[in-house]
């Protein structure tokens, strides 16, 4: 009995002082940025990294989402015959939900779990130490840039998700099971409030990129130097950003839409 | 803090104490390195050597004892003072800890692109000259995965020596080095220290080529100094530590073994009921 509580002790402490250092880093990144102003190129060779090269799986995943809700809504509109609604349906599911999740968990494990080798191997070879010898801070040099990128990249991503799949719909709705082209489009426009459902959207999809670019430079950052350390590091990333986005949804979604 | 002009002493190492994972590494190390020159610090493998660069550097900190370099404690300094102190030392890793993602030239240019508000054309020169010091100008674009181990350390060096630093801390410059390559940056590491004035401190195993460009020698066993002097002093020394030590002698007073039980015993598995 002792040495249960006393595990779970041990277990609870380790977290809380995992959360102390993930919440100093934090600070010491974001004191850090203003360096960045100065050194643009940093952040763009990031912004290539991170997003950009995560443009292919969003693209390509969008398009699918939009075209599976273009049928399933089509199958259950028909039967009420409101399949002219459809475009409502597809945009406002993306807009206000899929768009930013489903972007956040591919952005996780895309552009996070790489986000996390690099900077974990990075400290495994002595690099991030060769830094600091050299009187460079690796949290300026090389997490800070990093991090900014995701943190603009994500919202970034889960707009072109969201438009991506709104064509999906189209295609699907429209092109093969012939609702009618206007109706699509003008009830889409009449139904999708700016304020309520695309900022709401555009909020969510922020906070995602923050909490998932986070936890990848992060896991980085403190993974063991080791072979070992840096792949469970990296397994970590993809398993806690997606926690932490699903969760992190719901209140999100309960705080927005609660009423 | 008042500095004694008369103290020559760059770094002072003052009582040492240093344990990890909970076996002591140093129990009282003293030892003083004297501006303007090549002091080589020697000792068998695992005795502490990159240990003590890593505690001169500040990235350690002693359980006990005082570090002074350039008469700053580094121990107490707060993080960007260090970062200044840092700025006029010049490390050779061990690893070499080259940047990956940056090719040769870049590599070395690294510390003047951060630390200097030089214009490209300028570092473009500082860098090369550093690399033809090193043998390496023509291998500027290769990536660090594209070197052998030696021409890696070489590209450590020119990066370590980039902005003329005070001091320089050199871990294995040697170690994968060809004989041709090795003599030249013996006579290297020699040269720039008398040149730009630096303090060269170098952890080495290559007895005979550091002794023969080492002002002051310093042997640490077993956690503490058992000899220091020149290099003529040590190899006439008396002591069988140094003697073993210099010679290369396998039978001595200096353990090749990690500390283990008896190896009969282990290998009857014993130890381990
Ligand atoms: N991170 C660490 N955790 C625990 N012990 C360590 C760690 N790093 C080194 N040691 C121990 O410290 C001792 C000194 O290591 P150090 O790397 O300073 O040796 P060294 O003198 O540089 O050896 P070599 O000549 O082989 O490079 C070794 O016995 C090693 O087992
Ligand atoms: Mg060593």
């Amino acid at each position: 009995m002792t040495l249960w509580l006393e595990a779970l002790g041990r277990w609870g402490l380790g977290v809380f002082q995992r959360l102390g250092r993930g919440h100093l880093f934090l600070f010491r990144i974001l004191a850090g940025l203003p360096t960045l102003l100065s050194r643009p190129r940093l952040l763009v060779t990031q912004l290539h990294a991170v997003g950009v090269l995560s443009l292919v799986i969003i693209v390509v995943s969008g398009l699918f989402v939009g075209m599976v809700l273009g049928l399933q809504g089509y199958n259950t509109l028909v039967d009420f015959g409101a399949e002219e609604s459809l475009g409502v349906v597809v945009a406002l599911s993306l807009v206000r939900e899929l768009g930013p999740v489903v972007a956040a968990l591919l952005f996780a494990g895309r552009a996070g779990s790489a986000l996390t080798a690099e900077i974990g191997l990075m400290k495994a070879t002595e690099q991030l130490a060769g830094m600091e010898m050299m009187a460079v801070d690796p949290l300026h040099r090389v997490i800070g840039p990093r991090f900014l990128a995701g943190f603009i990249a994500m919202p970034l991503l889960a707009a072109i998700f969201s438009a991506v799949g709104v064509f999906g719909g189209y295609f699907v709705g429209v092109g093969l099971l012939g609702v009618d082209d206007g109706a699509f489009w003008s009830q889409m426009q009449a139904k999708v409030d700016l304020y309520e459902d695309v900022y709401n959207g555009v909020i969510k999809s922020v906070v995602f990129g923050f909490v998932a670019t986070w936890i990848a430079v992060f896991e980085g950052y403190d993974a063991p130097p080791t072979a070992e350390g840096v792949s469970r590091a990296t397994t970590r990333t993809v398993v806690h950003s997606a926690l932490a986005v699903l969760g992190l949804d719901f209140v999100l979604t309960a705080l927005m839409f609660g009423e | 803090m008042p500095q004694d002009p008369a103290d020559d002493a760059l770094i002072r190492v003052e009582g040492v104490h240093f344990a990890r994972a909970g076996r002591p590494i140093f129990s009282g190390l003293d030892l003083t390195i004297r501006r303007g020159r090549v002091v080589a610090i020697m000792g068998p493998s695992g005795t502490g050597k990159t240990t003590l660069l890593r505690l001169i550097g500040g990235q350690l900190r002693p359980d006990a004892g005082r570090i002074v370099v350039d008469g700053e404690e580094v121990a107490r300094l707060g993080r960007s003072a260090l970062f200044k102190l840092r700025e006029r030392m010049g490390v050779l890793f061990q690893s070499g800890a080259l940047l990956t993602d940056l090719n040769v030239f870049d590599n070395v240019a690294f510390p003047l692109r951060e630390h200097s508000a030089l214009s490209e054309v300028m570092i473009r020169d500082l860098v090369l000259m550093k690399l033809e010091a090193v043998g390496l100008r023509g291998a500027r674009g290769l990536m660090p995965s594209e070197l052998s181990g030696g021409m890696a350390r070489r590209v450590a060096l020119a990066r370590a020596i980039a902005l003329d630093p005070m001091l320089v801390l050199y871990d294995e410059p040697f170690t994968g080095q060809d004989p041709i390559s090795m003599g030249v940056l013996v006579r290297l590491i020699r040269r720039l220290n008398d040149a730009m004035g630096l303090t060269s401190v170098i952890v080495s195993h290559d007895v005979q080529e550091t002794a023969a460009i080492a002002d002051d020698i310093y042997v640490i066993v077993g956690g503490r100094v058992i000899e220091s002097g020149s290099a003529a002093a040590l190899t006439a020394s008396e002591s069988p530590w140094v003697r073993q030590f210099m010679q290369g002698e396998p039978d001595g007073p200096v353990p090749f073994h990690y500390p283990a039980p008896d190896i009969d015993a282990d290998l009857l598995g014993e130890g381990e009921a």
